[in-house]
């Protein structure tokens, strides 16, 4: 497996390459020119020397002499300990000094010195000689002086200068490397800024990224935004969809429902009436279906993109109940509400809230017996409990945990119409404000208890 | 009681005014907003049922029109929308109640009778039978001092005696009337009832006999 490529990585890279090329050029550089002026500085001295000596050649009696002066060779002392060696030849017979010394680059011009590298007697030496002509004879005497020094003082010279190119090439480099280490962090940490800004949001979040976006990666947050309204203008769609078909089955739903009515009185024998009544039951269940279904959609919806608006819990659930109360009277169901008397103020979506409500009250009214209560009870201690409590049923042995799953009924159900979205409804609304729904049984009777558990803040 | 429909749709308002009158309602249908406009010009009505997608307007905009003018007619929108939003926004142009399409004509007659008692009630929804007064709005029963408030099956079976006094009903029938079609019933139910309503009756001057093998009516005491 390729280890995925890290810009930081890469960019740290390149630029640490980028310091060490540097610094060794700077390395061989500062050598070079320091190396080169220090061999620049014997090569003067020994030219200097040799052409004192020269100086000193004189001729008596047709014979070349030199009287050899010692601060000739003592200025070549100032360099270090090095060695030194003279040679002077006449017309190439060696008149004084080394005469096994090598001249491999004799001078051809007068008083035009000529150098060269030698190894002599176990050390690399230098040599400069100097070509002089000396009048003794007719046509005078070819004389060349040549003196040599060994270059373990330049070597001396050239390697101090080389460690310290190196100590502060090295430096250099880590410097460098240090600096780039930074430039690359702080390069991209508009990268990691939006990064973060981008996995904070939860999973259906569907707003677009605001945050500060550098231009080079303006087109990908542009692309991610546009993505993202798509997505959300298509979920929308398929909301407006699901509407659009409830609204349009409805109508129809409700003249059939209507004439079975009308021709469920008209007609006497007991097997066509109760025919009738199953064609009622059917078209009852298919529109408690389809609301269920419609505010499953808008919940899930609405979750995206939650409304918190300051709302008054008792007030939300008097209305709730007062709605839905001519329904429970159908059956005699009396709902007793322990309310407090004051308000209770929570933020959330209110539309949400009052869909979870709605569905667990329609629940209880649809489960309970006939002429049987149903208690509504706010309590607030750490957290807001909402508690419905009926007298019906209860959950039976069914499994509370999973009976919040989508279109998992209770298992005791008989033929009660449902479809088993009512408590998943409620259960994500208390989801997405942080909260819980609870299942328990009821604490009188054998009854069901719905509590939804919501955050006190 | 005297309802004014107003649907576009006419299958369902025919049957819609079919199943009404069964239960002893006047009802006038407009399928337009401006029929239904004429309509209230010359009739007064008890309880407005209101369609909300009409071909001349929408409904609502007729609601907010009532409301405006101070017309106190209850109303009551019968509406294909069934998401809360859509319900909310509703109550607040001044509807009354709402009702979700399909609708169980117990449920909408349940909610007339809420409505018209948060308003007050009409003058003349009550019958009398020897002394005894039923108010079909508040569900109250009333003779001599005493004054007892029925559930809503109690009145819902009162309501089939009161409207035929010593006119012989079958179970079936009290069934039918009593119950939700989508609710399971069974004669033994009836017995309870008949049973409770006895009790309410007692010292009135009316009071339920069985006949054998028929079923029950109410006589004079």
């Amino acid at each position: 497996m390729t280890r995925p490529t890290s810009i930081r990585r890469r960019l740290f890279y390149q630029l640490a390459i980028v310091a060490a090329v540097l610094s060794l050029a700077f390395v061989m550089v500062v050598r070079g020119v320091a190396s080169r002026a220090a061999e620049g500085t014997q090569d003067d001295i020994l030219a200097a020397s040799a052409t004192a000596i020269a100086d000193s050649l004189s001729s008596e009696q047709g014979e070349v002499t030199l009287e050899l002066p010692y601060s000739a060779l003592s200025m070549l002392g100032t360099i270090n300990e090095d060695r030194v060696f003279y040679r002077v030849t006449v017309e190439g017979e060696t008149l004084t000094g080394y005469p096994d010394l090598p001249v491999s680059n004799l001078p051809t011009r007068i008083d035009t010195p000529a150098f060269s590298t030698e190894f002599y007697r176990g050390d690399e030496v230098r040599l400069s000689s100097i070509l002089r002509r000396v009048s003794n004879t007719a046509t005078g005497s070819r004389v060349v002086v040549t003196v040599a020094q060994t270059r373990s003082g330049l070597a001396a010279i050239t390697q101090r200068i080389t460690i310290t190119a190196t100590g502060v090439g090295l430096l250099f480099f880590l410097l460098a490397t240090t600096l780039s280490l930074l430039a690359a962090n702080s390069a991209l940490r508009p990268l990691r800024r939006m990064t973060g800004a981008v996995t904070r949001r939860g999973p259906s979040d569907l707003r677009p990224v605001t945050a500060e976006t550098p231009a080079e990666l303006a087109p990908l947050v542009d692309a991610l935004n546009s993505f993202m309204a798509r997505l959300r203008s298509s979920l929308s769609r398929t909301e407006d969809l699901i509407t659009e078909a409830a609204h349009r089955v409805r109508t129809p739903l409700a003249t059939v429902r209507t004439q079975a009515e009308v021709t469920h009185r008209k007609l006497n024998k007991p097997e066509h009436k109760q025919a009738i009544r199953d064609m009622i039951r059917a078209i009852d269940e298919s529109s408690r279906s389809a609301g269920q279904i419609l505010d499953h959609a808008m919940v899930t919806f609405r979750a995206d993109s939650l409304a918190l608006d300051p709302l008054d819990l008792v007030a939300l659930t008097t209305e709730t109940c007062d709605r839905l109360a001519p329904t429970a009277d159908l059956k005699d169901i009396a709902f007793v509400r322990r309310l407090p008397a004051g308000p209770v103020t929570f933020k959330g979506d209110g539309i949400m809230l009052q869909a979870a409500l709605h569905n667990i009250l329609d629940n209880a009214i649809k489960y309970s017996p006939e002429d049987s209560d149903i208690t509504i009870r706010i309590d607030v201690s750490s957290d807001i409990k909402l508690s419905i409590e009926d007298q019906g049923w209860g959950f039976g042995d069914a499994d509370l945990t999973s009976l919040t799953n989508r279109y998992s009924r209770g298992s005791n159900v008989g033929d009660v119409v449902g479809s088993g979205l009512g408590l998943t409804i409620a259960d994500e609304v208390a989801r997405a404000h942080g909260g819980t729904l609870e299942l328990s049984h009821s604490m009188e009777g054998q009854g069901a208890c719905v509590s939804l558990i919501l955050p006190y803040v | 009681m005297r309802y004014l429909l107003i649907e576009d749709n006419h299958k369902l308002a025919g049957a819609v005014v079919e199943r009404l009158q069964l239960d002893g309602h006047a009802v006038d249908h407009a399928d337009r907003l401006d029929a239904a406009s004429a309509c209230m010009d010359v009739a007064d009505y008890d309880l407005i049922l209101l369609d909300i997608m009409l071909p001349d307007g929408d409904g609502r905009d007729f609601l907010q029109r009532q409301r405006r003018a101070e017309k106190r007619t209850p109303v009551i929108v019968i509406t294909a929308r069934s998401a809360v939003s859509d319900r909310i926004s509703l109550l607040d142009l001044g509807a009354d109640d709402y009702i979700t399409k399909p609708f169980d004509f117990a449920e909408l007659e349940a909610r007339c009778r809420a409505v018209l008692r948060r308003q007050g009630g009409v003058a003349d929804n009550q019958k009398v039978f020897e002394g005894t007064v039923l108010n079909l709005t508040t569900g109250e029963l009333q003779f001599g001092d005493s004054s007892t408030n029925l559930r809503n099956r109690e009145l819902r079976l009162l309501e089939v005696f009161f409207g035929a006094p010593n006119q012989v009903f079958s179970k079936s029938h009290l069934i039918d009337r009593m119950f939700s079609l989508s609710d399971e019933a069974s004669e033994n139910a009836i017995e309870v009832y008949v049973a409770r309503l006895r009790k309410r009756l007692e010292g009135s001057g009316a009071r339920i006999e069985t006949v054998r093998g028929l079923g029950y009516r109410m006589i004079a005491a």
